[in-house]
């Protein structure tokens, strides 16, 4: 996953590819997130002024949705389900895992409520990628298998 | 000629290594110097065997299932394309008991098409459910799915028809249709498995719900969760209006009908279909107050058809075979078929289409082939996160949306998570108090405060502290959730907290330390 710095000019370009309809505005929040990694208080201004709602509109939609994040995440995301399908299958013991063993990694680690692979639990998502059938040792090796791609 | 293979693009398939199970094939197939056709299709939903390979041979479809990347050199040696013997080889598709012994009415061709092909699916009966329709009129439309005795498949059971209908009759100079595909439910994946593998079929299903109620916009509302189906499904789209099949006057019928395809943003109680309404008009996802219902003012405040996927992908086979047909299916008042999920600790976990009035136990035993880990059941989870734990002992209750009711549980979307004897249930009962913490809209008061007081409470349970008093704190607790909550978040959080109660109540001494 490549993120660009925030720049006001590619994010009025968004903005307009999206008509600057202001209820496309969790639509263009996605697109924030995909192009810039998560939605600084610069893109909240800037999106309110775009699509002439209030900031604290906005500010109220950011904060609502688990997937606007405020603030800038690690060089790798990596999501563990930790929803009744996985936790049936160990996913408690797999966090603890992930924990203990990405500690002091540029790796942001947090938990996701079902990626819809629950007959292959336990799942995680790593930048945006499904895994399923997620065994501590083949966590290891997806991890592993980020650092030689870098 | 080229032989044909099928390799799943799918989430599931994808997610245990069907890219690289591709990439290697098609490696090895050009090291041979053999042609193959190499075609992504999507699952058959017999998700244990994924990676599942098939190769055409004598027009039959030999499969192959939880083939890796590396197995794939030696079954090249061993004449894979010939259909050739090796450890992973399984026999023909449409002989696998898993898949033979179900009723494959709105799944039937997830795993048999190629999904992005326009022409496969016309080959397969895609949009001959439209045309009928359009020959046959709104009001006909709307009496086959109420013959059918469709009822919501994400979960409330309303039955479609009657929605239909209550559109049809508002007058508006705009309506629409919103999809719901924001699955969020643990141990559910059909909706998913679908628009994978017959995107299109959804595509028409829609097309006939506009035509019936007088609609000429969709929105399908896709978690985010979901980044291949995403791409799926927006090619689906694409090629659906690149061929005529969506815009304006569709095929010199009359009809105009397009589809927009929104994500939404990680917010579980988005499926709730108000909520999901907010959210499709950019705001955070709150539920509102019902009335005024969505068929008389839903989205941007017109009326609005909300169903879920399957709900809506059951109806071109109800156009095409007929509303009776899909209602000699089922019992009771649940007429029709139901796309089962089996999940969790599971040795066979998958999709499973069946009749209602299948057993709990005949899905689990039969199909399910009991638990991963080998140990005994100690409980099931049925209907998603607010559904019930179900014990051991009454795994012989059928399928049924009341039969469920009666013993305290539901339905729901039709997912079977299967927990092992060493689950600690009381952590489950926690654990439902805190998801409604997390993922509550904030809008009511019971929901919002009594989750996060429950989990103190389970937590002071758990502890050992005043464990009597606090057990019926806890039951007036969930007595107030269910009666005072706006919607099912914080009204139906208390039937898997109580069903542990009930029947689990030992586990809160046994929790400590638990994981």
């Amino acid at each position: 996953m490549t993120h660009e710095p925030y720049n006001k000019k590619t994010a009025s370009d968004i903005v307009a590819s999206f008509g600057a309809r202001p209820e496309m505005l969790v639509q263009i929040l996605h697109a924030f997130v995909d192009r810039f990694a998560w939605i600084s208080e610069d893109a909240i201004r800037q999106l309110a002024a775009e699509l002439n709602l209030s900031r604290a509109e906005v500010h109220g939609v950011v904060s609502y949705y688990h997937d606007f994040r405020t603030e800038a995440p690690g060089k790798h995301i990596v999501r563990i389900c930790e929803a009744e399908a996985c936790q049936a299958m160990g996913s408690r013991k797999l966090s603890a895992h992930a924990a203990a063993n990405l500690d002091g990694e540029d790796v942001t680690l947090e938990p996701v409520y079902c990626l819809g692979n629950c007959a292959c639990s336990p799942a995680i998502m790593v930048d945006g990628k499904t895994y399923g059938r997620v065994s501590n040792e083949r966590f290891d090796d997806i991890m592993a298998s980020l650092g030689e791609s870098g | 000629m080229a032989t044909r293979v099928y390799v799943p693009r799918e989430t599931a398939a994808v997610s245990v290594g069907a890219d690289d199970v591709a990439i290697a094939i098609a490696r090895c197939a050009k090291e041979k110097g053999e042609s193959i056709e190499l075609v992504r299709n999507g699952s058959w939903g017999a998700t244990w065997l994924e990676p599942l390979v098939e190769v055409v041979v004598d027009d039959k479809r030999i499969a192959y299932g939880n083939v890796a990347a590396a197995d794939v050199p030696a079954m090249f040696d061993a004449g894979f394309l010939r259909g050739g013997e090796s450890e992973s080889r399984l026999g023909a598709i449409n002989e696998i008991p898993y898949l033979i012994n179900q009723d494959r009415w709105t799944f039937w061709r997830c795993g048999l098409i190629e999904p992005l092909n326009i022409d496969d699916f016309r080959a397969h009966q895609g949009f001959k459910a439209f045309e009928k329709a359009v020959e046959m009129g709104p009001e006909a439309v709307i009496e086959t799915v109420k013959a059918s005795g469709l009822r919501g498949r994400g979960g409330a059971g309303f039955p479609a028809g009657i929605k239909w209908q209550t559109v049809a009759d508002t007058e508006s100079g705009q309506k629409y249709i919103a999809c719901n595909a924001d699955e969020g439910d643990s141990g559910t994946f059909s909706d998913r498995i679908l628009m994978e593998g017959d995107p299109l079929g959804l595509i028409e299903s829609m097309m006939i719900a506009g035509f019936a109620v007088g609609a000429t916009r969709g929105y399908i509302y896709l978690r985010s969760e979901y980044p291949l189906t995403h791409s799926i499904l927006s090619r689906a789209i694409d090629t659906a209006r690149d061929a005529g099949w969506l815009g304006e006057n569709i095929q010199d019928s009359g009809f105009d009908f397009d589809i927009e395809l929104h994500l939404g943003a990680g917010s579980y109680v988005c499926g709730e279909e108000t909520a999901m309404l907010e959210s499709l008009e950019g705001k955070q996802g709150i539920v509102r107050y019902k009335p005024p219902l969505p068929a008389h003012e839903g989205l941007f405040g017109k009326p609005t058809v909300v169903n879920n996927v399957v709900t809506l992908a059951s109806v071109p086979n109800i156009m095409n075979l007929g509303g009776e047909k899909y209602a000699s299916f089922g019992v009771n008042r649940s007429t029709g078929t139901l796309a089962f999920q089996l999940a969790g600790n599971i040795k066979r976990g998958g999709l499973v289409e069946k009749g209602f009035g299948i057993t709990l136990r005949e899905l689990i035993e039969d199909w399910g082939g009991g638990t991963a880990s080998g140990r005994p059941v100690k409980a099931v989870q049925v209907g998603g996160p607010l559904g019930a734990y179900i014990p051991a002992e009454q795994l012989d209750t059928p399928l049924d949306y009341e039969a469920f009711v009666e013993i305290g549980a539901m339905v729901g979307h039709g997912g079977i998570v299967v927990f092992d004897d060493t689950a600690n249930m009381a952590q489950q009962a926690r654990f439902a108090m805190e998801f409604c913490a997390i993922e509550s809209c904030g809008k009511c008061t019971p929901c919002r405060i009594g989750s996060t007081r429950g989990v103190e409470v389970i937590d002071r349970m758990i502890a050992g502290t005043e464990r009597e008093a606090n057990y019926d704190l806890l039951v007036e607790l969930c007595d107030t959730m269910e009666d005072a909550s706006l919607c099912a978040m914080g009204g139906m959080t208390p039937f898997p907290v109580r069903s542990v109660l009930r029947y689990f109540a030992e586990d809160f001494a046994s929790a400590v330390g638990a994981d």
